[in-house]
């Protein structure tokens, strides 16, 4: 009887958080709402007002770019990461693999990518996930389908496109990242290279740990995207102001027009050259989107920067030399290979339609 | 006691192994702690999320920073 008394008051208290927990958020996005609206007028007045400098000088274009995209990027970070993060707790890498277990390969592959947008995943912790897919029958194929979508399309990435160049780039990415990783998953599949696996991953003996499910409150929920707005942003806010320092100086300062000699859609060695140049640069979405940003500003062409930025974020050396741990050096070699393919096409199909 | 710690080396790896050997020291329980960074052993464990604890040959929590009273719950009964 007691404890059924403390059960109830139990769950009425976790009730009185919810509401409260509901209570802050409305007033909260309010708030947000409040400030975000007056972020274009505070940056005009410090830059012009404040720091008092020429409207229309070089200096003073770069200073408002700043001042402006600083704390949008920041803002528009906070809320994705925070909804992002409620509803990746729904989702964990264990029931994603007892999903995609029993899928056939074309269907696996699509599935593959899209739970890759939205199942927690560290780029730290690619290889035991890589293991732990592999050695539960899920196709290698469809493994790598969701090892590309993972780290491609994430809530950085789709928060700071939708807030710097506005809701189409961000779907046109989004988009655009999942059919690559469904066809680059999907070719390295055909290509039966399961025996370039690293020989001691097949026999690993991965005894599948049955761990017990949490069940999570909403309240748990709000505390995960809070986790997660922490923990990120607390990563990522470094990059994201270098990221807009290195924009807002070529918004300010490289003349108009440039890039569209070097980036813009007339010349056919512009995509291959962006891709060429992105992937031994080592960034996050954070940094690079801001300057990609600039980069269009400038007249570089859709396609090439979207080449750009993905092979930037997808392929990565130091991801490389991680999976090269329990990958052959072909199998890798492919996978650069096949998603390098997928940029290009990316690449060329925006430059050639927009 | 023996607890493991699994993980490659990134920042949260090393946040847990912060966490687990605080909660130690808070609680003076006598455990050992060791971080296992080499692939294939994290692989041996079955788990496939990083940071990953480990009380006693039992998986506690995979793939997430434990929250200091899960650590407490796992090593203090």
């Amino acid at each position: 009887m007691s404890s059924n008394t403390t059960q109830a008051g139990t769950v009425r208290k976790n009730k009185s958080v919810l509401a409260l927990n509901l209570f802050l958020g409305a007033a909260g996005v309010v708030l947000w709402w409040l400030i975000y609206q007056q972020l274009p007028a505070v940056s005009k007045w410090l830059t012009y007002g404040l720091l008092s400098i020429s409207q229309g000088s070089h200096l003073g274009d770069s200073i408002e770019f700043f001042l402006y995209d600083t704390p949008k990027v920041m803002m528009l970070l906070f809320l994705v990461v925070f909804g992002v993060g409620i509803i990746r707790s729904f989702f964990t890498p264990e029931k994603t693999r007892a999903f995609l277990s029993g899928k056939s390969e074309i269907a696996g592959n699509v599935f593959a990518a899209l739970l890759g947008i939205v199942t927690p995943f560290c780029s730290c912790s690619a290889v035991p996930l890589f293991i732990g897919f592999v050695t539960a029958g899920v196709p290698l194929g469809v493994t790598f389908s969701f090892l590309i979508s993972a780290p491609m399309i994430n809530e950085i990435a789709l928060g700071l496109l939708y807030g710097l160049l506005g809701w189409k780039v961000a779907a046109i990415y989004m988009g655009t990242g999942l059919f690559i990783a469904i066809s680059a998953g999907w070719v390295i599949g055909r290509l039966k290279l399961e025996n370039h696996i690293e020989d001691w991953v097949t026999q690993a003996n991965m005894a599948a740990v049955e761990m017990e499910e949490e069940k999570l409150t909403w309240n748990d929920r709000f505390i995960y995207g809070w986790d997660a707005v922490k923990e990120i942003i607390g990563r990522v806010w470094i990059y994201v102001i270098l990221g807009i320092a290195v924009g807002a100086g070529i918004h300010g300062f490289v003349p108009e027009g440039m890039m569209a000699s070097i980036m813009g859609k007339g010349s056919w060695w512009s995509v291959p050259v962006s891709v060429l140049i992105g992937v031994p640069m080592y960034s996050n979405a954070a940094g690079v989107i801001p300057v990609v940003e600039a980069l269009l500003g400038k007249g570089a062409a859709l396609g090439s920067v979207l080449a750009f930025m993905m092979s930037v974020i997808a392929l990565s050396l130091p991801e490389m030399v991680i999976l090269r741990k329990v990958l052959k050096p072909r199998l890798i070699g492919v996978f650069v290979g096949v998603v390098s393919c997928g940029i290009l096409i990316v690449g060329y199909l925006f430059n050639t339609i927009l | 006691m023996e607890i493991k710690v699994l993980g490659p080396g990134c920042a949260k790896c090393s946040k847990t192994e912060k966490l687990v050997q605080e909660v130690i020291k808070e609680t003076g329980v006598d455990a050992s702690v060791e971080k296992i960074t080499d692939m294939m052993q994290i692989a041996s464990y079955g788990v496939f999320g990083t940071p990953s604890v480990i009380v006693d040959g039992e998986v506690k929590c995979t793939g997430k920073v434990p929250k200091k009273e899960e650590i407490k719950a796992w090593i203090t009964k």
